[in-house]
């Protein structure tokens, strides 16, 4: 059964006349994930505004739950949970204050919403800096805080967008734990990101936008497969270039390709740690020393590189300049 | 509609709970207009004839009230144009209460303050040499007409805060409108100084109508200032409750229906 289901959605904000969404289709089936991956600009944060009642499309349609975004608004807001981009919390009130007055604000009795607040702070590791207000919490901790705010009332569905954009890789790591928990108690989630190994990590299925519309969609797997997995990158001296492109071309059994400014020659290899190894021991019996070598998992460039013909900060160059650009950590 | 208007008493409990966790936003609040008591009374009392019997002090209080609480305008505005730049609004947006809730607590919240500080230049009042003279009943009464005031002008603050993208900016704005706007009138010194337009503008301004109205309530004979008896000069409290009654009138829909669609454009 479906979940969420998106059709056709078309967004045009009039200022700046940008075309966010352009005929975005999408749908999430009940208890699974999905993880909306795109860069800045890809109308990310549109769609899951649109499917929290926040905005309104332009044309389409969207269910979430079997109810009609558009037409029964205040009833899709009783079933879903959201946590944005921002920690959308009160700094000033302590971790507690929060949590207690948003359970109110979903019609918990008083004493229910003290003993809700403080399962959630205990689940999120927040028990400790419960009474402090949250402007002296880390970015991880408001994150954790802000998303336990999106489950004092068990959502049907949750929204998470781009929840670990400006963390640094410690509150990432936590994040993560704390949504594969949510993950394995069975909730469905709709994740944005644009971060391809969180996809990977979280995400049942994935989807791929670019300029608000939907450019490829599947498993993580099978977009991998799509993509072409691993690379296999070596640097050498220039008189050794034509060497080393036989030899990783052999290995790899994929045309190896030199950027020659960089002499840099990278190929396509599937069974990734055995063909650097292979590709290493070539190299020490030619007595070619490489002055650099690695193994590059895809990344979000590489899914836009090769499903667009353009990178992903391209992608971002080329909008409006509507949001700040945040650097890929 | 119950559950409308318990969610606006957690609103409501929000902003004190504010108040509580900051203490020098209430401190900071109650200070500048006891300031302005003070120096009022003592750097211009001197030389301003009121022609009030026991001083300038009589004649200055119901203004002071009514400028303290035209800046809830300025308070209810960058409170609301912060908590929309953080995402709060997204969040109490899409969660399952009235449209209304929000906008109202705050108000309502901002009034709470209002009485706390209107307590505070009371007192100040009090010490340096005002007395009001009309009967405990007119004087709660002055108290709530002022309450309402502020009340009403802190939907003109929820609207202003909800249209704009930056709370500096919307504190900025807000007081240089509010701040020339309780000077152009008979807060301070009577509008018969004034030049004759500025004059007319002076008898019409809301702030006047009010403070008049109030000085009336707290038993002064009514000390306009005006010459040309206009209507407002003669009917002081009831042009201040067609004001009161009509911005409410326009601006808590305009309001709410600004909440609801907030970021959609």
């Amino acid at each position: 059964m479906k979940s969420v289901s998106a059709e056709q959605l078309v967004k045009i904000y009039k200022k700046g006349n940008v075309k966010a969404l352009d005929g975005l289709s999408l749908d999430v089936e009940e208890g699974t994930v999905l993880s909306v991956l795109g860069p800045n600009g890809a109308g990310k944060t549109t769609v899951v505004r649109i499917l929290a009642t926040l905005l309104s499309p332009d044309s389409g349609s969207a269910t979430v739950a079997g109810i009609d975004v558009i037409k029964h608004p205040e009833k899709v807001r009783e079933v879903i949970g959201l946590s944005g981009q921002y920690a959308a919390v009160d700094e000033i009130l302590t971790g507690w204050d929060n949590l207690v007055m948003f359970g109110r604000l979903y019609h918990l009795s008083k004493s229910a919403a003290i003993k809700r607040a403080e399962e959630l702070l205990e689940r999120f590791s927040l028990t400790e800096s419960a009474r402090r207000p949250i402007k002296t919490y880390s970015g991880g901790m408001r994150r954790r805080l802000d998303l336990a705010a999106s489950l004092i009332v068990q959502p049907k569905v949750l929204f998470l967008d781009e929840p670990t954009t400006g963390l640094d890789p410690r509150g990432r790591q936590e994040m993560w734990e704390v949504i594969e928990e949510l993950v394995k108690g069975g909730v469905t989630l709709l994740l944005t990101t644009q971060y391809l190994d969180e996809a990977d990590q979280l995400a049942d299925d994935i989807v791929v936008i670019d300029h608000g519309r939907v450019i490829a969609r599947g498993t993580s797997d099978a977009l991998k497969k799509e993509i072409g997995g691993e690379r296999l990158e070596v640097v050498v001296e220039q008189s050794q270039i034509a060497r080393t492109m036989e030899l990783v071309t052999r290995v790899s059994g994929a045309k190896a390709t030199l950027d020659e400014g960089l002499r840099q020659i990278s190929s396509p290899v599937t069974q990734g740690s055995s063909a650097l190894i292979e590709v290493l021991r070539s190299l020490d019996e030619e007595g070619i020393h490489p002055l650099d070598i690695a193994l590059k998992r895809p990344s979000l460039d590489d899914v836009f590189m090769s499903l667009t013909g353009h990178g992903a900060e391209e992608a971002v160059a080329a909008e409006s300049g509507k949001k700040s650009k945040r650097g890929r950590s | 509609m119950k559950n409308a208007i318990s969610d606006a008493m957690v609103i409501t409990r929000r902003q004190l709970l504010l108040l509580f966790r900051v203490p020098e936003v209430l401190i900071f609040s109650t200070i500048q207009p006891v300031m302005f008591v003070l120096l009022f009374r003592y750097v211009f009392g001197g030389s301003i004839t009121s022609g009030q019997p026991g001083g300038y002090v009589q004649f200055l209080m119901p203004g002071i009230f009514v400028q303290t609480v035209a800046f809830t305008l300025a308070g209810t505005a960058s409170g609301l144009a912060e908590d929309m730049t953080k995402g709060l609004i997204d969040r109490y947006r899409s969660l399952p209460i009235a449209r209304s809730a929000l906008v109202f607590g705050k108000t309502l919240g901002d009034s709470a303050l209002n009485i706390v500080v209107l307590f505070a230049m009371g007192l100040a009042g009090f010490i340096v040499g005002w007395r009001p003279d009309s009967g405990i009943m007119k004087i709660t009464f002055a108290f709530l007409f002022l309450l309402a005031f502020g009340y009403s002008l802190s939907w003109i603050g929820i609207f202003v805060g909800l249209s704009a993208k930056d709370a500096r900016v919307v504190q900025n704005i807000s007081f240089l409108t509010t701040f020339p706007l309780t000077f152009l009138s008979n807060a301070f010194a009577p509008t018969t100084g004034m030049p004759r337009p500025l004059q007319y503008f002076a008898e019409w301004n809301p702030v006047s109508t009010v403070v008049a109205a109030c000085r009336e309530l707290f038993g002064l004979t009514n000390q306009f200032g005006a010459t040309a008896g206009s209507f407002p000069s003669q009917h002081p409290l009831m042009m201040s409750l067609i004001y009161m009654v009509a911005i409410m009138a326009i601006f808590i829909p305009l309001s709410v229906r600004k909440y609801t669609s907030a970021g959609k454009s």
